[in-house]
């Protein structure tokens, strides 16, 4: 063989060995999802390689929308915000469930996003990763923080922190003993609802300190002490309890809201078969177990809490007693039209002296 | 291609595909954005609503004159502590030092605006490093709250735009010859009058490209109102962007940013009739 038939056939050789599946996966996901070393075990099973862009639920949307369901080929919205946007604005495809090993999901998981994600008899969202938000309370300073709405108490002012957005909104809601879900449906009721909410929220505004906006921001105030009190989400809570032991997150007794993050494919998302190889093989209890450890929340998975290690187990059923579990009050899909009532009661709230 | 060689249309190429394909096109596409409505999913129908929402609502009126309010009061505030430094530098510091207090105008400007404006909550928050200070001295019994508040957004404000005041009144000083000064006070002018007479007049093609330049950065500032105002202090450009991502509506995030155009070339243009000076002039002499 001479050299140029050699490099001729290793040519071929790569070209016929490198199968028609190894593709690059654009994974458009929050921070901890996809650890590297998830990653690394992932390409190496597979052949795929792995882009990972960080986001949040906002943004993945808004990025999506801007380019019609391209640039990415898996994304992990939270599963109430599928089928809204994906009836206005068409940027997801629908899943090929026998692509999928269902097989691998804790089944009523599986079965509520399916519902939960379907447009026109099409699913678009599978469930990966789950927690809830509630609060996280500096027991030593602030024990008498049992709900959302003690959050406005006076001898917390200037120690309070949370976010103006909506999990703001449903939290305050179910705290003054309305049922804003119930009302999804009715336009009318809703608004009645969110005015009432809004009244409240700009009446504790002396109270707040600030409202924050980034996770890290929010984690800054709890552990420095300037805020006693606020609202998060569990994993938040947990992490500061690790350094500050008083530092705890608390299940509302109104119920913590739960929320499921989901896999959904772009409309024109170019690598389906490492997107869906990419599900399968997150989706392996010892792989999720790796994947919690990172995210600080649990998966999906079906099996997979005996791989997780004990002091996430133990800090787990710490703020949650199994009545707090039932009471957690899962988000529903939300209509486009109410977002936008809550956007214009959200924008009223900051702008509020 | 006659009168005109290759070498013309090369040169203009640059110019036109910047123009073209950055500035102007996006904003054809943005002004059909705001002029529709969506009337159901995926149904958009042309109409003025937006801009009707914009007028009607308190809300985003009171926001935006607060913006536009807020950044001319930076501008005057940039302008009055940039004068003098401006002046030292030109007039009075000679060679070296001149050199080098020119480049401790630039430092800050080689890290990006996120970390100068971190720089600023690590200094003003609450177990920050004044108000450590301040209990240390024994002036304060408690920690102090000095971030999100309009007067720190005021302070991040005037220092991201120092330097873009402190370049062209530089360089327009030293533009200014010292024997018309001191013929100044040969003539028996006061040191306020030959400011008044002499320095501001030669200056103003500086101050006006200084304090258009700054407005600008001022009101179209995103980062340093987010980071340091306070719960209330809501920036116009904070509502663009929650229209934009947060509540997926782009036709009224489209409508404000033209809002925002308008009333910006608006206060530039009263600016420069205002103190008599033309575009052309403030471009071209003030560098």
């Amino acid at each position: 063989m001479t050299k140029t038939q050699y490099l001729a056939a290793t040519a071929l050789a790569l070209v016929l060995a490198a199968p028609a599946s190894a593709e690059t996966l654009r994974l458009l996901t929050w921070g901890g999802y996809a650890p590297d070393a998830v990653i690394d075990k992932f390409e190496e099973a597979t052949g795929h390689t792995v882009e990972v862009t960080l986001s949040n639920n906002e943004e993945m949307i808004a990025k999506l929308r801007a380019t019609g369901g391209g640039g990415f080929d898996l994304a992990q919205p939270s599963q109430d915000r599928i089928a809204g946007p994906q009836r206005e604005f068409g940027i997801y495809k629908p899943f090929d469930m026998s692509k999928i090993e269902t097989g691998l999901f804790i089944p009523s998981m599986l079965e509520s996003t399916k519902t939960n994600t379907t447009v026109d008899g099409e699913v678009y969202g599978l469930p990966d990763i789950w927690g809830t938000s509630g609060l996280i309370v500096n027991a030593a300073e602030a024990g008498d923080v049992k709900d959302y709405t003690d959050l406005c108490n006076e001898e917390l002012k200037g120690k309070v922190s949370y976010r103006l957005k909506r999990p703001t909104l449903i939290g305050f809601a179910f705290a003054m003993g309305m049922d804003p879900f119930a009302a999804y449906e009715d336009e009318a009721a809703y608004k009645d609802i969110l005015d009432k909410v809004e009244a409240k929220l700009i009446e504790c505004k002396p109270i707040v300190k600030a409202y924050w906006g980034g996770g890290d921001e929010l984690l800054n105030f709890m552990r420095s002490g300037e805020a006693v009190a606020s609202m998060a989400w569990d994993t938040g809570g947990w992490k500061l309890n690790a350094d500050n032991p008083d530092i705890n997150f608390v299940a509302p007794t109104s119920g913590a809201l739960g929320w499921v993050d989901t896999f959904a494919l772009p409309a024109q998302g170019r690598a389906d078969q490492a997107a869906y190889d990419w599900i399968n093989f997150v989706m392996q209890p010892e792989i999720a177990a790796m994947v919690t450890e990172s995210a600080g929340n649990f998966t999906a998975s079906k099996g997979a809490d005996e791989f997780v290690n004990d002091t996430l187990k133990a800090q787990y059923q710490a703020s949650f007693p199994p009545e707090a579990v039932d009471n957690i009050r899962w988000y529903p899909p939300v209509p486009a039209t109410l977002e936008r009532i809550e956007g214009e009661a959200l924008d009223r709230i900051q702008s509020a002296k | 291609m006659t009168g005109r060689g290759l070498g013309f249309y090369l040169l203009l190429a640059p110019l036109v595909l910047w123009l073209g394909l950055l500035i102007i096109l996006p904003h054809i596409d943005m002004a059909i954005v705001s002029l529709r409505t969506r009337v159901a999913p995926r149904e958009y129908v042309p109409s003025l609503d937006n801009y009707a929402a914009f007028i009607t609502e308190p809300l985003y009126i009171v926001t935006f004159l607060r913006t536009a309010i807020m950044s001319v009061l930076a501008t005057v505030i940039t302008l009055i502590i940039a004068f003098p430094i401006s002046y030292y530098i030109a007039k009075i510091a000679k060679g070296r030092s001149q050199a080098a207090l020119f480049l401790m105008c630039l430092i800050p400007f080689w890290v990006s605006e996120l970390v100068r404006t971190f720089g600023w909550i690590i200094l003003l928050r609450e177990t920050g490093v004044i108000s450590g200070f301040l209990q240390w001295l024994g002036l304060a019994d408690q920690p102090i709250e000095m971030l999100y508040n309009d007067a720190a957004m005021m302070l991040g404000l005037v220092y991201t735009s120092m330097l873009f005041m402190v370049v062209p009144l530089t360089t327009t000083l030293e533009s200014l010859d010292d024997a018309v000064i001191e013929a100044g006070y040969d003539l028996g002018g006061s040191g306020f009058s030959v400011l008044r007479e002499i320095v501001i007049p030669h200056a103003m093609p500086g101050i006006v490209s200084g304090c258009i330049v700054v407005f600008m950065l001022s009101l179209g500032n995103y980062l340093t109102p987010t980071m340091l105002g306070g719960k209330g202090s809501l920036w116009f450009t904070e509502l663009i962007y929650s229209q934009f991502i947060v509540r997926f509506n782009w036709e009224l995030g489209a409508a404000f940013g033209f809002c925002l155009l308008g009333a910006s070339s608006l206060i530039v243009w009263s600016i420069l009739r205002l103190t008599g000076q033309t575009l052309e002039r403030t471009m071209g002499e003030g560098k």
